[in-house]
């Protein structure tokens, strides 16, 4: 059967690249004696993959990972026997049986949610509440918003105005645009929320919030260093007839009984 | 949240920065303020190697078995986080707690390869530790190194405290109870290392005082204080089934060079090779029962995750439960999709088998390590392998569909002509000429021969601890005429030949047999930039060279000269069991090119029984 798993990605493991975190979850799964199903022929591997790589240093409470299992329990059970043998920086919040039928979910992907917080060493002008609202009022009122995206390939411009879904500087405004109740936050605490949005994600057109960062510091004139800002991910969506669900409910069976 | 001892900046522009957060599956937790001895172990090279080294393991579960022990890690810094720790003066931290070394009260350095002594002087000096060990002050930790180098410790003397010769499993917890009443007293740091001294198997250098003879050579080596023996005795460990061994081994995040369960069925090799310090260090060979391994496979696999689990030891064909042990192995786990990686076997019918159920035939090759091309130079080196097991193996596999063959071999080995280097072409010849024997409707495309040859290093507590070694001149000609030589060959196509690096195996051979007078040598050759040797792209031969000619040593002396019987070597006021009198034996059956029977057929009386253990009393009883 087919689950997907959300989970979170938080301190040290912030460290830990997407292809190592593959590898720690079959690890985990075995400690757990939970049964993979794995691919045919002469190496087999378990069939997983992730919705959406997070970037080296980047925070998630929403990182989601499609996985087959031979056998499976109820979702309460599951995420008790994995978090059991997990670290506390990477725990599962929601496991949910999807439709054998559904195509992988990174190629649903369409939207993501994020979090720009600044690192507790200086960030200068952007601690200030009222300098970030008077500036991102304006920010989002431009027709175009121009930024350099570099590739390994490529250099150019590009217009990222529209693939800004939403943005807001406080937490009540944001929650109120996506529909969504975030909870509390596995971001290092000491971090401190300047902005809030939601980018176009996926195979297609994907906008990095670093992108976003750099052309509000351009917009209000101050020095873009990356360094000084923790992203965190907050969610995940795709497009269901136009809709953005989340990944959690896209495909979702919601009992083991319906397969 | 764990704090990490790096920013987020420095991680995020280092490579891998999981080198650095610790916080793997299975690591020990402990507050550092409860224990009241905090020991750091460290392996002097980059976190994927080190990680991967089982001994490390074994002492960190032993070490943490105890309440009032925490025992930690770390491993060298990559260049990359070594330029950025100097510049911005960051001390280096144990991965656990994220804390200075400088606060440990020990730091354990393990030493397999004579290529890391730079290393080591890099975790010191990162660490804000003193380089020479006799101007620490009494706060610093004390540095104690252990591990296969530590049988010839003198080239790097002058940078520890102390050495722990042998085993680790034996006298450590007596180290650190007497450690913890020193602390408590008061003393000063002389007299716990006078207490040290007083262990079995530990060995303090600044109580030995060296004196030389005109030639450079050794003319006496003595303790200068009473307390400290004449002679160290090797530690070994006797119950090898009722030992400390890791239930629940690390499991790192990032791949490392063993990322599997390793599960160390022997120690000790009952072979004599007469090139192999291994196979005299660790005697006598002593295995573990069927029982203990059984259970500690199934609770290593358990607690790590691993989808892979191999096994360690010298000679593992000499394991004599070896087919009960694999093929439970493959009854209990191949079918959870857990591999079984083999060691490298003796090639018969059972290792076939094996292979053929573990591996994917077309892709795995055999191995085949003659060590020497021809049988004269095997009976000279001892290695009991006949080119006929080798053709016969190699033609059993064949018809079982393999058609890779790896082989390894030495150059330069004492004695050696220009027929035996000829004989390594013709065997690698003979091979591809077995495989073309089966007819070619039943043959598996072409074959495929690697020959990798490496250069002879001498090393102590050998039977060639007395031999010459060849130059990187002579041996660069050696490498060169036989590859003129595979070209010859009717299969040279089929043939592969690399050859290892002269350059490394000439500082191995200088620091393999070197003495104290080198401890100046290598801090010279830190100072200057020398760091990660064992890295071809690191490794700086013209720094080292300079640094031989500033403190006026001539490397010819240790690696060139062919010693005396009654030489006294730096090392040997170690007793390793076997005694020097067997190896000079040893080495004279090698000149009359006599092969010693091995530990099972008969006892050649090499020393090693006065451990009264393992091999030595298979048959009594």
């Amino acid at each position: 059967m087919k689950a997907r798993i959300k989970f979170s990605k938080t301190g040290s493991m912030r460290f830990i690249g997407h292809l190592d975190v593959m590898r720690y979850f079959q690890k985990a799964f075995l400690r757990a004696s939970i049964k993979m199903s794995y691919s045919q022929g002469f190496s087999p591997h378990p069939i997983m993959s992730f919705t959406s790589p997070l970037g080296i240093g980047l925070s998630s409470d929403a990182e989601y990972m499609d996985i087959m299992l031979e056998e499976s329990n109820s979702a309460d059970i599951m995420i008790n026997r994995i978090n059991a043998v997990m670290n506390d920086e990477i725990q599962v919040k929601d496991f949910s049986f999807i439709k054998d039928s559904a195509k992988p979910s990174m190629s649903a992907l369409s939207a993501c949610d994020y979090l720009i917080a600044a690192k507790p060493e200086g960030s200068g002008k952007l601690l200030d509440k009222k300098f970030i609202k008077k500036h991102l009022d304006e920010f989002i009122m431009q027709d175009k918003i121009e930024i350099l995206k570099k590739t390994k390939k490529s250099e150019k411009i590009i217009d990222i105005r529209k693939n800004i879904y939403h943005i807001s500087d406080n937490i009540v405004d944001f929650e109120k645009m996506t529909g969504q109740n975030y909870g509390k936050l596995c971001i290092n605490q000491e971090c401190l929320p300047i902005l809030y949005c939601t980018l176009t994600a996926g195979s297609v057109i994907n906008i990095k919030p670093e992108l976003v960062l750099e052309a509000f510091c351009n917009y209000s004139g101050i020095a873009y260093n990356l360094f000084s800002y923790q992203i965190h991910r907050l969610e995940m969506y795709a497009d269901l007839n136009g809709e953005l669900v989340t990944m959690a409910n896209y495909n979702v069976i919601s009992e083991l009984g319906g397969l | 949240m764990r704090k990490l001892a790096l920013s987020d900046e420095i991680l995020l522009s280092v490579e891998k920065p999981a080198r650095y957060i610790g916080g793997e599956i299975n690591m020990v937790v402990k507050n550092p303020a409860d224990v009241a001895i905090r020991f750091c172990m460290c392996f002097p090279d980059v976190y994927e190697i080190g990680m991967s080294h089982l001994g490390i393991q074994i002492l960190y579960d032993m070490f943490n078995q105890r309440d009032d022990i925490y025992c930690e890690r770390v491993y060298s810094p990559w260049p990359d986080l070594d330029r950025i720790m100097r510049r911005e003066n960051i001390p280096l931290f144990a991965l656990e707690s994220q804390q200075p070394i400088k606060d440990f009260d020990f730091l354990g350095i393990t030493l397999q390869y004579e290529m890391c002594y730079t290393n080591v002087l890099q975790v010191l000096d990162l660490s804000g530790i003193t380089l020479n060990a006799a101007d620490r002050t009494k706060d610093e930790p004390f540095v104690i190194g252990g591990g296969p180098c530590a049988y010839n410790p003198e080239p790097i003397a002058d940078f520890f405290d102390l050495f722990y010769i042998g085993e680790g499993e034996t006298v450590y917890y007596e180290l650190m109870d007497r450690y913890k009443e020193w602390k408590a007293s008061g003393q000063d740091r002389l007299s716990f290392l006078k207490t040290a001294a007083q262990i079995h198997g530990i060995y303090v250098p600044q109580f030995y005082k060296v004196l030389y003879n005109k030639d450079g050579t050794l003319a006496e080596f003595k303790p200068v204080i009473s307390v400290a023996p004449v002679t160290v005795i090797k530690q070994v460990e006797t119950k090898m089934s009722e030992t400390y061994y890791p239930k629940k081994p690390l499991v790192p995040y990032i791949k490392v060079t063993q990322d599997r369960v390793v599960l160390e069925i022997q120690r000790g090799c009952i072979r004599g090779c007469r090139f192999c310090q291994a196979g005299m260090i660790y005697r006598p060979i002593r295995p573990r029962s069927l029982d203990f391994l059984k259970k500690y496979a199934k609770t290593m696999l358990e607690a790590t995750g691993h989808n892979e689990i191999t096994l360690s030891s010298l000679s593992s064909s000499d394991y004599k439960e070896l087919p009960e042990l694999v093929y439970w192995l493959i009854d209990k786990f191949h079918d959870k999709n857990i591999n079984i990686a083999l060691p490298s076997l003796r090639i018969d019918a059972f290792a076939l088998d094996v292979m053929s159920k573990v591996q994917d035939v077309r892709k795995s090759s055999l191995t085949f390590a003659p060590e020497a091309g021809t049988q004269r130079m095997r009976n000279v080196i001892n290695k009991g392998l006949t080119e006929e097991e080798i053709l016969n193996g190699a033609m059993d596999a064949f018809r079982g569909g393999w058609n890779r063959v790896k082989l390894y071999f030495m150059l330069g080995l004492p004695s050696e002509t220009y027929d035996d280097i000829e004989g390594i072409a013709i065997l690698s010849d003979k091979i591809a000429r077995k495989y073309y024997t089966i007819p070619k409707e039943e043959r598996n495309g072409k074959v495929s021969i690697v020959t990798s040859t490496s250069i002879f290093v001498p090393k102590p507590f050998t039977p060639f601890q007395w031999a010459s070694m060849n130059t990187k001149e002579e041996a660069a000609q050696k490498r060169d005429f036989l590859l003129s030589k595979v070209r010859e060959q009717l299969n040279a196509k089929s043939i592969k030949y690399n050859c290892h690096d002269a350059d490394v195996s000439e500082l191995e051979g200088v620091f393999a047999r070197g003495d104290r007078k080198l401890c100046n040598v290598i801090r010279q050759a830190y100072e200057s930039g020398c760091m990660y040797d064992a890295w071809t792209e690191y490794f700086d031969y013209e720094k080292w060279l300079k640094a031989f000619k500033d403190n006026n040593i001539d490397t010819a002396f240790y690696t060139k000269r062919e010693r005396a019987e009654d030489e006294l070597f730096p090392w040997d006021f170690i007793d390793i069991g076997v005694t020097k009198k067997f190896m000079f034996n040893e080495y004279l059956n090698s000149k009359a090119e006599i092969v010693t029977p091995n530990c099972r057929e008969k006892c050649a009386g090499c020393g090693a029984a006065k451990f009264n253990c393992g091999v030595c009393i298979e048959n009594r009883s």
